[in-house]
């Protein structure tokens, strides 16, 4: 079972990344940018193929590993 | 004093800091990330600056869940000391040794030259070698400084003295300026910028080598 996972920085978190690209958008023109935020996905191919438990392992991998919960939020979408 | 310094796939100032390590006298043993035990009486362990995993998935993230890194943890606890420079200082905060998050910096680009540095306390062994309010000369290197942390977190940083270092310039966005924080023991530090690449009049900068000095001669065993 595939996850994917999405990585964000948490609101109120600056994200420069997101900022550069949305000066960049204006800069050719597109007028109606009011933000840009900038995250990473990650896909996990999971051996289960029990909803439940990839639930639980991929929270636990999100906790420990894929996001750094200081400064970022996670969400899991399983197929 | 004994030292380990800890080396991961991709670190590349390893080899600086046990220069600078050994000019102070300290006795230094190279420790590969794979080890899952430190050399016997061991007193510091030194986490070097570098792109630990090529900085895949976040800065230090992957260094900080390696095989060694329960050892050094074990050490932290223990009261043992440890130093984080660079990628070091991401790794321990990464372990969760050291409060906060180290974010890309403000201005987007790589930061690579030598800043004016506060001492912001000289109040633990890493720092007792200047007086609080010297400023230093040392080089910074890194694309993900800028120090963040929520406001209880800072607070508790600043009233308990733990912030060591301030930049005396415009660096990466750091709140607060901070360059490197103490841990509530005082006996561990993580900083972005590299005392060990201004540790040797041969490098045209000498103000790191007063940290690692006060660190050998003095550092009290766990």
């Amino acid at each position: 079972m595939k996850a994917r996972v999405t990585v964000m920085l948490k609101d109120g978190v600056l994200d420069p990344q997101g900022e550069a690209v949305r000066l960049a958008l204006t800069g050719l023109g597109f007028d109606g940018v009011r933000g840009v935020r900038q995250g990473k996905v990650i896909e996990v191919d999971l051996a289960t193929e029990d909803r439940a438990a990839a639930e639980a392992e991929i929270s636990r991998m999100c906790e420990t590993l894929l996001a750094n919960t200081v400064i970022e939020s996670w969400q899991v979408e399983l197929p | 004093m004994k030292a380990a310094v800890l080396v991961f796939p991709g670190s590349n100032c390893d080899r600086d800091l046990a220069v600078a390590l050994r000019g102070a006298g300290a006795d230094v043993e190279m420790v590969w990330h794979k080890e899952t035990a430190l050399p016997e009486g061991v007193d510091l362990v030194a986490v070097p600056g570098g792109f630990s995993w090529g900085d895949y998935l976040r800065c230090g993230a992957i260094a900080a869940r390696a095989p060694v890194v329960p050892a050094l943890r074990r050490h932290v606890e223990r009261g043992g000391y440890a130093l984080g420079v660079c990628n070091g200082f991401q790794v321990l905060i990464e372990a969760g040794l050291l409060p906060g998050a180290l974010m890309r910096n403000a201005g987007i680009r790589f930061v690579c030259r030598t800043v004016a540095l506060k001492v912001t306390t000289a109040h633990s062994r890493f720092t007792a070698g200047y007086r609080t309010g010297q400023s230093l000369s040392v080089p910074v290197a890194h694309h993900d400084g800028n120090y963040f942390a929520d406001a209880e977190t800072l607070r508790r940083l600043h009233a308990e003295d733990r912030v060591a270092f301030t930049y005396g310039e415009p660096v990466n966005g750091s709140v607060d300026d901070i360059a490197g924080i103490l841990s509530a023991n005082r006996r561990v530090l993580g900083m972005m910028p590299h005392p060990e690449r201004a540790a040797d009049p041969a490098l045209g900068l000498t103000d790191g080598a007063a940290l690692f000095r006060g660190l050998v001669e003095d550092a009290v065993p766990a």
